[in-house]
């Protein structure tokens, strides 16, 4: 079970999270063609190492913010709010 | 040796000698001493056959005197309070304890399962994919199964409480031993919160009952104790074994709480948020592998030492020892001071320290050297062990000689136990000098002090015999593993260790390979000709050691598994027999049968009663959301299929929520209570789900309009009042509500006050006929309704529940979200695409409804079907067109029958359905196929007069 440190709670179980998948997808415009709107549909990225995604607190405060995550060590590397940049982080820092 | 038990020393040992627990095994009295274990106690009096073995049923004793334990898998109690496998040295001894044999039959001690042993070969790994074919497995599964199981789960109902607990703290130390105390003292001195487990039923771990090798031990162990007690605060938790480490330093604990109180639970389970692990979880001694190095009577060295020094029992009258490392010279002397004689120590090193040697002279004790055991003899229990002297190659043996003994304590040195350290990520790696794993890893919340830190003895002996039966050298005691398995995985081409784990399921067992793992490396290794330091582990996982379910459920059993959610007329529900079901956790009314009346009858007399008059139906649970802010009709037009820019105040949409791919999400209705104030609702089972989606849309994608969401399903009580009566009904209640069709129009809301209290009244109708969703705050609905009852009673009003609901609205061919649309279901298929098409703004799944799978001219569309025979339809059933090639044309979605006349009706999705109304199908239920037609919905009101009155 993850600890997961909500930008406005602090840290908590996972338990009281919602995973909602990968972080920075921008949505297209109604005129893009079919390839590119199912791509937007379906595709995600499946990295090993550094992977930016999206979290809800569900069980708590409600806010969804974004998380820097190493798929392989589960470490938690930065969360950060919707809006905010991608950050500066390496899979190896700490 | 006298009335404590044949194999009782008449002094030593911390049993309590006064006095005498009464227990059985397996139907016969013994008694052991209070602080003996239920091993212990059965070795103390003589009982040698504890069990058979797994696939050749061949007779097993206890082995070791801890959580490692192989053999003496007991099982405790019976009926619902029964323990199957629980392990007999750590299972403490109290009056009355009834204890049984796993297997054997008609007993442990005369098995006729033994005749399995004669045919080993038979039962070599992998076995079952190999014999027992012919007819079919299934023939021989059950009596395999049974020969071979391990204990019988409790039946019934578990009538013990658990309890499932939380902790925070910044040191976990494992294990309360002299390093596990001197940490947590360490850690509380530099002002840590710490929690300290052992898993024993006391702290001090072996220098609690001399098991240490230093001198000054148990001076110090004093002293440690004495400085931990100087913080109060150090939680202390023994009987408590650390289970799991997970991510982010969670640790799950298992607790066997000691308590006479029969409010205590028996167990709790711990899941505790540390900053740092210190492990001082010691060592587990490994065996030596040689021929029959399984019969009651051999067991670990180190087992031997503590069931002499805790217990004050002797393992056997003659006990030979046999090691690879040091440590059984001082056993040797602690044997032979307790007066217990010891046949000899065999050492299969070429060279024996001096000091080690010289001890066993003194005490006339032979010495073996560069010698291992290489076969036993005995038929139930030990009598004899054949000794080889190794060639000077150490890859033979050179002569060899018999020594009669009746028991055998081996050592095949000690092993770290670091499967915590395993669980947090940590890697192990085979070292060949000290014949162990040792940690590779430096985890940055995990450390190890202690044995379990320490570098192991250098230069250890073999561990494997050279010479004997491969067939009868056991690496894997409880499931019957033997070095001829692993060569013939081997042969096999299963080499990674990972397969041969699984192909011989060494490892796989109860004791999940704790005194099989490192044989099983060793000899992999050798048999392939490599060093096992090229043998990777298999990877280890939580738990440690068995949880029993019970405790990881804690309190939430029953009515606490999940929230119950209360309509706010429940208690009137009730009283007047409602039959009452879950949906979403809403305990909704299905009916309200009266007394005599069938809940079938009971839903056609409401149903009707809706249509002839009037009805009165608890909607509460319907999910209300209301968005507020300039920006709020913006927002949500975002989200409907529906066009809402324009939607004038009080003027209320039915609309369809899509989610991105462009399939259905919800259905509910929209109205303006003001240009900045949207109340929408929708389905009471995704009103939760709807409020997260707007939610997760405003604060990610769209956090620059300016609105708040409040969801208000739990605020507002909904009673719909429904049938051609329910203008006049309503019209007699107290309130400022114009009621005139012309003020109060079909959808439309109006806001004004009912029986002194705020309401909001929707013109809205899910039944067909003339309704009122007449919403008021959720306190005032007792009141409300009863009034509404009153004012009805002259009419005849009927309080009516879900299933008469279901079947109304089913007339009128209204969606019912989730049971007449799926995960596929697009707007176009439910009669819907004209109004999604004609919307020019964005919305939520827009763009995915001109997808090709979305346009498809053979796509299910949601019609109706009637009976012409008159049979009823079965929701599920599927369809098919005449001369269809296709599996399947689609199914019933919801069924029930006419109202007023009682005819079956169904509502379907059908392939090219609204192509095909007025055409037959054939509906498949079950070995029935029966003809049904296709119709237009709805099938009544079709001009919707009655709504609309």
């Amino acid at each position: 079970m993850l600890r997961i440190p909500c930008p406005w709670c602090g840290t908590r179980d996972e338990l009281e999270f919602v995973f909602g998948g990968q972080a920075h997808r921008v949505r297209p415009g109604a005129a893009v063609d079919d390839a590119v709107w199912t791509e937007y549909l379906f595709t995600r990225e499946n990295p090993v190492g550094l992977h930016l995604e999206r979290w809800s607190h569900a069980y708590g405060c409600g806010r969804w913010f974004n998380m820097a995550r190493d798929t392989r060590t589960h470490a938690i590397l930065k969360v950060y709010r919707p809006g905010e940049p991608r950050p500066e982080v390496g899979a190896e820092h700490g | 040796m006298d009335r404590y038990g044949p194999y009782r020393l008449a002094t030593g040992g911390q049993i309590d000698r006064t006095t005498h627990v009464p227990f059985q095994f397996d139907g016969v009295r013994y008694a052991g001493l209070r602080g003996d274990s239920l091993a212990s106690a059965l070795l103390a009096n003589g009982v040698r056959i504890v069990g058979r073995s797994f696939k050749f049923h061949r007779p097993r004793g206890i082995f070791t005197c801890g959580v490692e334990e192989p053999h003496g898998l007991l099982q405790i109690g019976q009926g619902a309070r029964a323990v199957p496998s629980a392990r007999a040295p750590v299972q403490e001894l109290y009056p009355g304890l009834t204890a049984n044999a796993q297997s054997g039959w008609p007993s442990v001690r005369f098995d006729l399962g033994r005749t399995l042993d004669a045919l080993a070969p038979l039962w070599a790994a992998g076995f079952y994919n190999k014999t027992f074919k012919w007819p079919n497995w299934h023939s021989y599964e059950g009596v395999i199964r049974r020969m071979a199981g391990l204990g019988k789960a409790p039946v019934g109902a578990d009538p013990d409480r658990y309890e499932t607990l939380n902790l925070h703290c910044d040191v976990l130390v494992v294990g309360a031993g002299r390093s596990g105390l001197a940490a947590a003292t360490d850690a509380a001195e530099a002002g840590a919160r710490v929690v300290l487990v052992e898993q024993d039923t006391q702290c001090g771990g072996r220098a609690a009952w001399g098991g240490s090798e230093s001198t000054t031990s148990s001076e110090s162990l004093e002293v440690l104790k004495r400085r931990l007690r100087a913080y109060p605060e150090v939680r202390v938790l023994t009987r408590t074994a650390a289970v799991g480490v997970y991510d982010h330093g969670v640790v799950t604990l298992s607790e066997r709480v000691n308590s006479s109180s029969s409010r205590a639970p028996r167990e709790r389970f711990w899941i505790v948020r540390t900053g740092r692990i210190i492990l001082a979880t010691g060592a587990l001694e490994q065996p030596l592998i040689f021929a029959n190095n399984d019969r009651p009577g051999i067991m670990l060295a180190d087992a031997v030492r503590q069931y002499l020094l805790r217990y004050g029992v002797a393992c056997g009258r003659r006990i030979l020892l046999a090691t690879n490392n040091d440590s059984v010279y001082s056993l040797a002397r602690q044997l032979t001071d307790a007066g217990v004689e010891v046949a000899g120590v065999v050492d299969s090193r070429q060279h024996i320290p001096e000091h080690l040697a010289a001890m066993l002279q003194s005490s006339r004790i032979p010495l073996f050297a560069r010698s291992i055991p290489t076969d036993t003899r005995g038929f139930s229990t030990l009598r004899q062990v054949q000794i080889g002297r190794l060639t000077p190659d150490v890859c033979g043996v050179e002569s060899v000689q018999n020594i009669d003994c009746d028991a055998l304590g081996m050592s095949g040195g000690f092993n770290p136990t670091l499967h915590l350290y395993a669980h947090a990520g940590g890697k192990l790696a085979f070292d060949d000098d000290t014949g162990r794993l040792r940690p590779v890893d430096a985890l940055a919340n995990v450390g190890i002090v202690g044995r379990a830190g320490r570098d192991g003895e250098r230069s250890v002996g073999l561990r494997l015999s050279p010479v004997g039966d491969p067939q009868r050298q056991w690496v894997d005691f409880l499931h019957d593993v033997t070095v001829s398995d692993l060569a013939l995985a081997l042969r096999e081409n299963f080499t990674a260790t990972e397969h041969v784990k699984r192909y011989t399921t060494v490892g796989m067992a109860a004791d999940q390979g704790k005194t099989a793992t490192i044989g099983s490396l060793s000899t992999l290794a050798k048999l392939q000709g490599v060093l096992a330091s090229q043998q990777p582990h298999t990877t280890i996982r939580p738990p440690f050691t068995s949880v029993t379910l019970g405790a990881i459920a804690g309190r939430s059993l029953g009515e606490r598994f999940s929230p119950r959610r209360y309509l706010p007329l429940h208690d009137w529900h009730v009283a007047n027999g409602a039959i009452l079901q879950d949906f979403g956790g809403w305990q909704r009314v299905v009916t309200y049968p009266r007394a005599g009346e069938s809940r079938e009858a009971a839903v056609v007399r409401e149903a009707r009663a809706v249509r002839e008059s009037v009805g009165l139906y608890d909607g509460s649970s319907l999910g209300k959301i209301e968005i507020r802010g300039p920006d709020a009709l913006a927002f949500i037009d975002r989200f409907y299929i529906n066009s809402l820019t324009g939607l004038a105040p009080g003027r209320v949409r039915y609309g369809l929520m899509l989610k991105e791919t462009g399939t259905l999400l919800d259905d509910g209705t929209v109205v303006a209570l003001a240009p900045d104030h949207i109340l929408i609702t929708t389905t009471s089972a995704n009103a939760g789900q709807v409020h997260a989606w707007l939610e997760e849309w405003h604060q990610t994608e769209w956090p620059d309009l300016k609105i708040a969401i409040v969801p208000v399903t739990e605020q507002w009580a909904t009673l719909s009042l429904a049938g051609p009566r329910a203008r006049a009904i309503l019209g007699r209640l107290p309130g400022d509500f114009d009621l005139s069709p012309h003020a109060f129009p079909h959808l439309t809301l109006r806001e004004g006050t009912l029986l002194g209290a705020r309401a909001r009244v929707y013109r809205v109708s899910f039944t067909g006929e003339l309704s009122y969703e007449i919403n008021v705050p959720a306190q005032r609905a007792a009141e409300t309704w009863g009034a509404l009852l009153e004012a009805g009673a002259s009419e005849g009003i009927q309080v009516f529940g879900l299933d008469a609901l279901m079947n109304l609205r089913m007339e009128k061919g209204f969606l019912h979200v989730g049971a007449d649309t799926d995960g596929t279901t697009v707007p176009e298929d439910v009669g819907w695409g004209a109004v999604a098409r004609k919307k020019a703004t964005d919305f939520i799944g827009k763009r995915s409804l001109k997808l090709p799978e979305h346009t498809r001219e053979d796509r299910f569309q949601l019609v109706g079907l009637t009976s012409p025979s008159g049979t009823d339809f079965v929701v599920g059933s599927h369809l098919r067109l005449p001369d269809s090639i296709q599996a399947t044309d689609g199914w019933i979605t919801s069924a029930g029958r006419r109202v007023l006349t009682g005819e079956p009706l169904a509502l379907c999705v059908l392939r090219g359905g609204r192509g095909r109304v007025g055409s037959s199908v054939n509906v498949y239920n079950a070995d029935r196929i029966v003809a049904a037609t296709v119709a237009d919905l709805p099938f009544f009101d079709r001009s919707g007069e009655c709504m609309r009155a």
